[in-house]
């Protein structure tokens, strides 16, 4: 009884989590489609509800009811278990995210490690659909966003460490609260930028969207989906893309704590805080598809292993040098 | 403790159940698949021990990095068939014997390593002494990785150092004629360089291309 009672506790508390997760997942693919919208000039989607706030229901309603195509010289399993892995990689991953000091479903001493590995898996759902579909353009898209999603992975890693020598601990709890003076986004300027575009690398987003780019790959990995398969694709990666920027609200832009400690931000308790921040990079990303033109393909490899990787590498040697010279360096 | 010993008998039942069928596995992909379900259940394990930083340093080096290049590896050279061949065909059976006796090899060193292994015996105290509950494991895995260690992690990372200029050096192939683009020869274009402004005399023409 005793562990029955643990177990509802937890799937209580998961399912307070999940639930407004996807819920948020389809405004912001709303959000994503009417900022790119109103950057052409034209309306979007305002047809389904007020404002069009219902279209991104409509869109998985349509889904579901779809039928959904396997190809019959595919490989099965893998085939249905390559959106499946995406999705729940995809949510899994807001199990550590800090709302705020207290409200975390898990507090563990490795949050922000763990939060590197699962977005670092995220490579194998692209990989098993591509590769599953046995098909040429997924195939060649599940390569190409293969080797992306390594290469950026290695610099994410390095800006990681670099926050990390900024605050001695793994845990997000205290990462968020090292910045109470000082948000990392000040001093580590140029890492946080760094973050943003190997963010959107990690994600396959504009202006990095190779793997599915539509005017030579059909749409990639997903060409063969159909019905709620590829749904689950979608969601899935809108679900990263908003763990990419509570990561970096997390990471750089402190997370939970609000701007400055006086009267009017204090009453605002610290989710809308960390909700406004992940919104506004967000916002970023949405704006950036709509005005960036795609890279070409040694472009971005170039740009990822001959600048991001050195200049990461670089800031960590003098973040390392400038804490110990001023013997700043968080011992505990 | 049923819970844990629940998990922990859940987590070593996947982990040898997929390293029998990385190698049971007729299709390559297939394998590679079950080798990185190993990979996550062990990862799984460290962190029921309490090792916390070695499980997540198993899932983003091994599952993160390495397997998703040999699945790439995999995938790219179709080397399904070939294992067919080795298992089905008669003149590839030779293979057999070597693979035994280098098994047998490890299994015989394996069984060596384990049963002479003691603990050091100020062990205990130590950890008594650092009070485990305050010190987190990346912690103390720090502590003793850069103090204690410190040159033989040097070395190890010098090692691999080398181990990957290596793998540059000789795969690194020079081609000839190949068109690639030069960004400071983009930028450092002039107008000069490329447009001249010249003055045509009529029914005369120019000459271009000297």
């Amino acid at each position: 009884m005793e562990y029955l009672s643990i177990l509802f506790d937890q799937i209580y508390k998961i399912l307070f989590l999940l639930v407004p997760v996807l819920v948020s997942v389809a405004m912001v693919v709303w959000l994503d489609r009417r900022v790119w919208a109103f950057v052409q000039k034209r309306q979007g989607p305002n047809v389904v509800g007020p404002f069009g706030l219902l279209q991104t229901i409509a869109d998985a309603l349509k889904y579901i009811f779809k039928e959904i195509i396997i190809p019959s010289s595919s490989n099965k399993v893998i085939f249905i278990l390559a959106p499946i892995v995406t999705m729940t990689l995809a949510l899994i991953a807001w199990a550590v995210i800090p709302f705020s000091a207290t409200q975390v479903l898990a507090d563990i001493n490795v949050g922000i490690l763990y939060l590197f590995a699962v977005s670092s898996l995220g490579v194998y759902g692209i990989i098993m659909g591509g590769w599953a579909s046995n098909s040429k353009y997924p195939f060649l898209g599940a390569i190409r966003s293969a080797a992306q999603m390594v290469s950026y992975e290695v610099s994410i890693g390095v800006i990681i460490i670099n926050v990390l020598l900024c605050v001695g601990s793994l845990n997000l709890n205290d990462i968020v609260i090292a910045q109470q003076n000082l948000w990392f986004v000040i001093p580590l300027f140029p890492m946080f930028v760094i973050f943003f575009i190997s963010a959107l690398a990690e994600t396959n987003r504009p202006p990095f969207d190779l793997p599915e780019a539509e005017a030579e790959l059909v749409a990639g990995y997903q060409t063969e989906y159909s019905g709620m398969m590829y749904a689950m694709f979608w969601l899935g990666e809108y679900a990263n893309i908003l763990l990419m920027c509570a990561m970096g609200a997390i990471l750089f832009l402190g997370g939970w704590l609000s701007p400055l400690e006086i009267y009017p931000f204090t009453l605002i308790p610290g989710p809308v805080w960390l909700i406004l921040k992940i919104l506004l990079l967000f916002f970023l990303f949405a704006l950036i598809k709509a005005i960036v033109p795609r890279y070409r393909y040694d472009q971005l490899m170039k740009l990822g292993w001959k600048v991001f990787l050195p200049l990461s590498l670089i800031w960590v040697v003098l973040t390392a040098s400038y804490l110990f010279y001023f013997n700043l360096l968080p011992v505990n | 403790m049923i819970a844990h010993s629940i998990f922990f008998y859940t987590f070593s039942i996947i982990a040898i159940v997929s390293a029998i069928m990385v190698t049971a596995s007729k299709n390559t992909v297939h394998s590679v698949f079950f080798l990185i379900l190993d990979f996550i259940s062990i990862s799984c394990l460290f962190i029921m021990i309490g090792a916390e930083f070695l499980g997540m340093i198993m899932l983003i080096v091994y599952v993160g990095a390495v397997a998703v290049l040999f699945l790439f590896v995999v995938m790219m050279l179709n080397v399904a068939q070939q294992k067919n061949q080795w298992f089905s065909s008669e003149e590839n059976s030779k293979h057999i014997p070597v693979g035994l006796i280098i098994s047998t090899l490890i299994f015989v060193e394996l069984i060596i390593v384990v049963g002479g292994w003691k603990y050091k015996p100020d062990l205990f105290d130590i950890n008594n002494s650092l009070e485990l509950a305050k010190v987190s494991n990346t912690h103390s895995l720090g502590q003793v990785l850069y103090t204690d260690y410190i040159h033989v992690f040097q070395i190890s990372g010098m090692i691999l150092l080398v181990a990957m200029i290596g793998a540059i050096v000789l795969t690194f192939r020079k081609r000839v004629g190949v068109k690639t683009q030069s960004y400071i020869k983009q930028i450092s274009r002039e107008r000069s360089d490329g447009v001249s402004v010249l003055n045509v005399e009529s029914n005369k023409g120019v000459k271009i291309d000297d």
